[in-house]
């Protein structure tokens, strides 16, 4: 861990030192990095990530509210275990090769879209939900496993219709969940990276793209951590805050 | 009936990937077709034979197996502190031991990158079984920490009151008991470091980069069905790893989903 912290700190000292294009040897302290992160089309690269972040938290929780409810009221063990599996096995599989099945289904070979999806900011948002949903999966279940069956049988003895049972007894009983589960996909997909680099094809940039495509192809170390540092950051703070403003509604 | 056809929906968008991956890998010509022409085999000879998927999965064979095995009495080590022990600042200590779960990957990569290049080890492969180390402790100390939670202390010291050594207490009493939450947390540890991808792409060279680095060199390089080949036996592998885990340790536990 002392390693990882060292790996941190090198990394924030890079990105004061100024970069000396073609060279991997630094010059001295600047900010001049942090002032090229603000420049309009890195800007826009981060609020792009942003909105691809909250749009993936809100499609996940969506599709999986489903499969986790269905799988923490599973009426048996078996079908419990196939739900399970199920959600487990693509979680197990590693981002490159669940990313290259996703180049597969967008591209036209397979199936004729009516729209563009490959390459496009849609299909990235899609292959960032099929990345997120065993986390979110295995959350919610968790924490709707925890609400008791009793008090929903008891609403639906008084005369309560399903939907109303599931809006005013299971969805608030549940909340704990879908915080935490919003809350750590929200985290990795800001800093998604396998995803975008694939399936958006060099024209959908997230900052973690940016970050790879200044330090190994360009070179530019300083530039590189700069950004990096900005992500980590921002990451904290969006954290924070977004956990706040969970703990304050719950 | 509707709930149900939904979440069959749902299940199948998660699993359409697998599949069409796995319908692609058996297509006869270079250019995908659906429904495909035919049956072949050629893109596994292929991916079986390619020399850089070798030499990539001997270097994940070796990190994995590496980071696992240094990783596991560590992480130990430190869930056994952490829930048993009065160490100070232990919020600030847990913290850290988890912080890898949310620094993104490409910020500790590239801090990986410029550490190993200042020392001068970026060609070691001893460079990613640090980070792969440090990466999948957080695991291990969550599964440990709640086999250690869930331990009684009385049977500890009854041990010791007996006249066991320290020593022997540990061997004979805390480690058996220990067992379920070692062995997942030996599978996660294995899991996460195998299929781990960004950092390794910042610090592995053309010689030790691990599999998912060869595989997204290939997809970025090339595009015939091969890569579908591997993916399927990297598929098959982890689903029957899965299978064998939820037999033997009910995965439902593990993920803390009750049963009513």
């Amino acid at each position: 861990m002392a390693i990882f912290a060292v790996a941190l700190g090198a990394l924030l000292q890079f990105s004061v030192l100024e970069f000396v294009p073609g060279s991997l040897r630094t010059g001295g302290l600047t900010l001049a990095n942090f002032r090229g992160v603000l420049a309009a089309h890195y800007l826009r690269v981060i609020a792009e990530t942003i909105v691809l972040s909250a749009l993936t938290t809100v499609f996940t929780l969506l599709a999986s509210y489903p499969v986790a409810y269905a799988l923490a009221r599973a009426p048996s063990r078996r079908l419990r275990s196939l739900i399970l599996i199920l959600t487990l096995a693509p979680f197990f599989t590693g981002a490159i090769v669940r990313t290259y099945a996703w180049m597969l289904v967008l591209g036209h070979s397979f199936i004729r879209w009516p729209v563009k999806l490959l390459f496009e900011p849609s299909g990235v948002l899609i292959g960032l939900v099929h990345f997120s949903m065993p986390t979110m999966i295995l959350i919610l279940a968790a924490a709707i496993s925890h609400v008791d069956a009793t008090y929903e049988r008891a609403a639906a003895s008084l005369g309560a219709r399903p939907a109303r049972v599931f809006l005013r007894v299971t969805l608030p009983l549940s909340w704990p969940g879908i915080a935490s589960g919003s809350l750590v996909v929200f985290a990795w997909t800001f800093s998604a990276f396998a995803t975008p680099e694939l399936l958006g094809g060099g024209r959908v940039k997230m900052i973690a793209n940016v970050v790879k495509d200044l330090a190994l192809d360009a070179f530019n170390w300083p530039g590189s951590a700069a950004f990096a540092a900005v992500a980590l950051v921002l990451t904290f703070a969006l954290l924070g805050g977004v956990s706040r403003w969970l703990t304050r509604t719950a | 009936m509707l709930g149900r056809a939904v979440v069959a929906a749902l299940l199948g968008f998660m699993t359409l990937p697998s599949l069409i991956v796995l319908v692609a890998s058996f297509n006869p010509t270079e250019i995908m077709a659906f429904p495909p022409s035919g049956l072949s085999v050629r893109w596994y000879v292929n991916a079986l034979t390619y020399p850089q998927f070798q030499r990539a999965a001997v270097n994940s064979l070796l990190v994995t197996a590496a980071s696992a095995l240094l990783a596991l009495p560590l992480g130990t080590a430190a869930a056994l502190a952490l829930v048993r022990g009065r160490v100070r600042w232990n919020a600030l200590w847990t913290a850290v031991l988890l912080s890898p779960l949310v620094i993104p990957g490409v910020a500790a990569g590239l801090g990986f990158l410029i550490l190993a290049a200042s020392l001068g080890v970026l060609t070691s492969r001893v460079v990613l079984i640090v980070a792969h180390v440090a990466l999948v402790l957080p695991f291990v100390v969550r599964s440990v920490a709640v086999s250690v939670a869930n331990l009684d202390v009385a049977l500890d010291r009854a041990a010791a009151s007996l006249g066991a050594s320290p020593w022997r207490v540990f061997r004979r009493v805390t480690l058996p008991l220990l067992r379920p939450g070692l062995f997942a947390a030996l599978l996660f540890a294995l899991i996460v470091s195998v299929n781990e991808f960004v950092v390794s792409l910042f610090i592995s060279t053309r010689v030790t980069e691990i599999l998912p680095v060869a595989m997204f060199t290939y997809v970025v390089n090339y595009t015939d069905p091969t890569m579908a080949a591997v993916s399927v036996l990297f598929i098959a592998a982890t689903f029957a790893v899965v299978m064998a885990a939820d037999r033997a340790l009910n995965l439902s536990r593990v993920f803390q989903i009750e049963e009513h």
